[in-house]
């Protein structure tokens, strides 16, 4: 199976979808002459000319907006924002108007949208840059939200939020879109919805989603050398969540740690954790614990902004917590 | 100045009609609100029905498009939404236009191509730029007008948008309806031109002064704009002057302007002059006017007796129309 990068499994994904159908389009700032501020989009402007990989002005509310025009108009675009600490600027059009359309208008129009882009920290950016967005979007009800791992996933779930006739939220990370990973070369789609055991166990679960999916497997494999069997679950969608595929694990290991690249008020993090809470009651045998980013702004100083981020360690000792070791 | 008899006097009836049915139809809905049957907000096209009316009129819904703000009553009717489901929806009915899930802001009619009845100042400017570029994407023949009020041009979203639609050569037509108050500020407060026409030229498009209260001036105005927008893909601003009588909302006490210049605008109302003009030139009498108005009053009575009686959505239906 070939090995690509996460970048080139998004790129291949949109180059397949925009090759399925006419009405799909790329808009946003750098992603046609430049090949993309992240190169996803790499080489599609050559394929596919300026009518369907647009260059914008630097107007993140307003490309935003013509995109969800577009698709009440029976288009199906892929809005790309640079990152999504740019998408702030374009939140009412995301929040008002893509995500409430189709209910204000007792299901006259459908939504067929993507808005795409990297979230979460990365490195060295200081605090307007490096932030998870992730429980923003979660929150509002009229958008789906996807937060891939891996570039088979990316590909795979990249593909279905383009098919899909509500907007979707994509969260891709910097850091992660130089990440290697097997890629098929015959066509596939991963559902949106459906959650996904990275790594089966029977003792503890651990839960989480999107880049830190990796940092979460190297906990799980420490807690091994412990003699501690751990399951990680990878969300995968954010919105619709997969509940029952948590309560399952639960219900098998008892016990619950939740690790999120977001501090730790009322985001996706405390959301599940509740969840399990309330859903899993009479059988954990620990409190569920969260590990998420400190409650500050990222700072610039790269020690600090590992000390302010979720850590192997951070996660190692929530999980001896919920085993009383 | 256009000329009454380019018109069809069958249309101009029709477009007296129009305007007639508007201004009825919401001074029902403010006694009826006044009466609490339903609440929320209830922003009044009252003064400004000449631009609805002969903007409809000027185009082709078939392959043209129009979008607004949250002052959408006028556009709902003149674009022929039914009566009745437009006040069985600000009666929050199942039977209305949204099925009680939009009520006086959010009018949509996708087959009739208007896509609202949009509740956030100056955020459907993007949306109509979208619905242009749509057109142009599929090789369409059709243009989009976007009305939006005075309060809304300062949005950056308008500069950004009237930018992007010159830059990719996008048919639509931006038309500022200056019912000269943002809410309670005066748009000369706020603004650093007095002619909002000029902003144009910031982006290279053409953009002129209407008339709103003469419906023909606004029709033959947005034909043009409409045409260019069409053949040449150039957009156009328009300013519209106009005035509403009535506030900005029912909650509004009208302590920014005077009496005298409210009386001062109802003698220039935009029905009572098209009405004594189609009498000058013999088109209608007065006898024809007032069974204009008695057909109108009807149409509001039955539309009324509809939302009053009709069911409210049943409970579940709330989980309905969010996702496909």
């Amino acid at each position: 199976m070939p090995v690509i990068t996460f970048r080139e499994a998004l790129g291949q994904a949109i180059n397949e979808e925009m090759a399925r159908d006419d009405r799909v389009f790329l808009i946003g700032e750098e992603v046609a002459l430049y090949n993309g501020a992240y190169k996803v989009s790499r080489g599609l402007h050559e394929k596919y000319s300026t009518r369907r990989v647009i260059d914008t002005p630097i107007v993140e509310e307003s490309f935003t907006g013509i995109g969800i025009g577009a698709a009440m108009a029976g288009l199906r675009p892929i809005v790309e924002w640079m990152t999504m600490n740019f998408s702030i600027q374009a939140l009412d059009q995301t929040i008002n108007n893509a995500a409430k359309m189709r209910y204000m208008s007792g299901g006259q129009f459908t939504l067929p949208i993507v808005f795409r882009g990297p979230n979460g920290p990365a490195e060295w950016l200081s605090a307007q840059h490096s932030q998870s967005l992730a429980s923003i979007y979660t929150q509002i009800p009229g958008l789906k939200v996807v937060c891939p791992a891996t570039p088979y996933d990316g590909k795979g779930l990249l593909k279905s939020a383009i098919r899909d006739d509500n907007p979707v939220i994509f969260l891709e990370a910097e850091l992660a879109y130089g990440w290697q990973g097997e890629v098929p070369e015959d066509e596939y789609l991963i559902p949106i919805g459906q959650a996904d055991i990275k790594r089966p166990g029977s003792q503890i679960t651990l839960i989480t989603f999107g880049k830190i999916v990796k940092l979460v497997l190297s906990a799980a494999a420490e807690l091994e050398k412990l003699g501690i069997d751990a399951e990680v679950i990878d969300l995968r969608t954010l919105r619709p969540l997969d509940e029952q595929a948590l309560i399952n694990s639960v219900n098998k290991t008892r016990r619950a740690v939740v690790i999120d690249e977001a501090p730790p008020i009322c985001s996706v993090g405390s959301h599940v954790a509740w969840l399990i809470s309330n859903r899993c009651f009479d059988i954990l045998d620990a409190q569920v614990e969260l590990v998420s980013s400190e409650d500050i702004p990222m700072p610039y100083n790269h020690r600090l902004e590992l000390a302010a981020q979720p850590s192997i360690e951070k996660i190692l000792t929530a999980a001896k917590r919920t085993l009383y070791i | 100045m256009p000329e009454i008899s380019n018109y069809d006097p069958q249309l101009l009836k029709k477009l007296l009609y129009d305007m007639q049915l508007i201004r009825r139809f919401e001074e029902e809905a403010t006694k009826r609100y006044g009466l609490r049957e339903f609440g929320g907000f209830l922003h009044l096209y009252i003064g400004q029905e000449a631009i609805a009316v002969g903007a409809v009129a000027a185009i082709d819904l078939q392959k043209d498009y129009i979008l607004t703000a949250y002052r959408d009553h006028g556009f709902a009717l003149a674009v022929g939404m039914d009566p009745s489901s437009i006040m069985a929806e600000l009666y929050g009915k199942q039977a209305g236009t949204a099925h009680g899930k939009g009520g006086s802001m959010h009018f949509f009619d996708k087959d009739r191509h208007f896509f609202g009845g949009n509740g956030i100042v100056g955020a459907h400017i993007p949306l109509a730029t979208g619905v242009a570029f749509k057109i142009k994407y599929m090789s369409e023949p059709g243009a989009v007008l976007c009305f939006f009020g005075d309060g809304a041009i300062h949005q950056g979203t308008f500069h950004e948008s009237v930018n992007i639609a010159r830059i990719w050569k996008l048919p639509i037509v931006y038309i500022c309806e200056n019912n000269q108050y943002a809410m309670g500020t005066d748009f000369r407060r706020v603004s650093a031109v007095k002619d909002l026409s000029k902003l144009s030229c910031a982006y290279a498009i053409p953009g002129s002064q209407v008339d709103g209260m003469d419906i023909l001036a606004v029709n033959e105005e947005i034909k043009k704009a409409a045409q260019l927008a069409r053949d040449q893909k150039m957009p156009t601003l328009l300013e519209c002057k106009t005035y509403r009588y009535v506030g900005h909302s029912m909650s509004d006490p009208g302590t920014y302007r005077t009496k005298e210049e409210i009386t001062q605008y109802r003698q220039n109302d935009p029905i009572l002059l098209f009405k004594d003009k189609l009498i000058v030139a013999k088109i209608i009498t007065d006898a024809d006017f007032d069974q204009i108005d008695t057909r109108c009053k009807d149409t509001v009575t039955k539309a009324v007796e509809f939302a009053r009686t009709a069911p409210d959505p049943p409970t579940p239906a709330m989980y309905e129309d969010l996702y496909v």
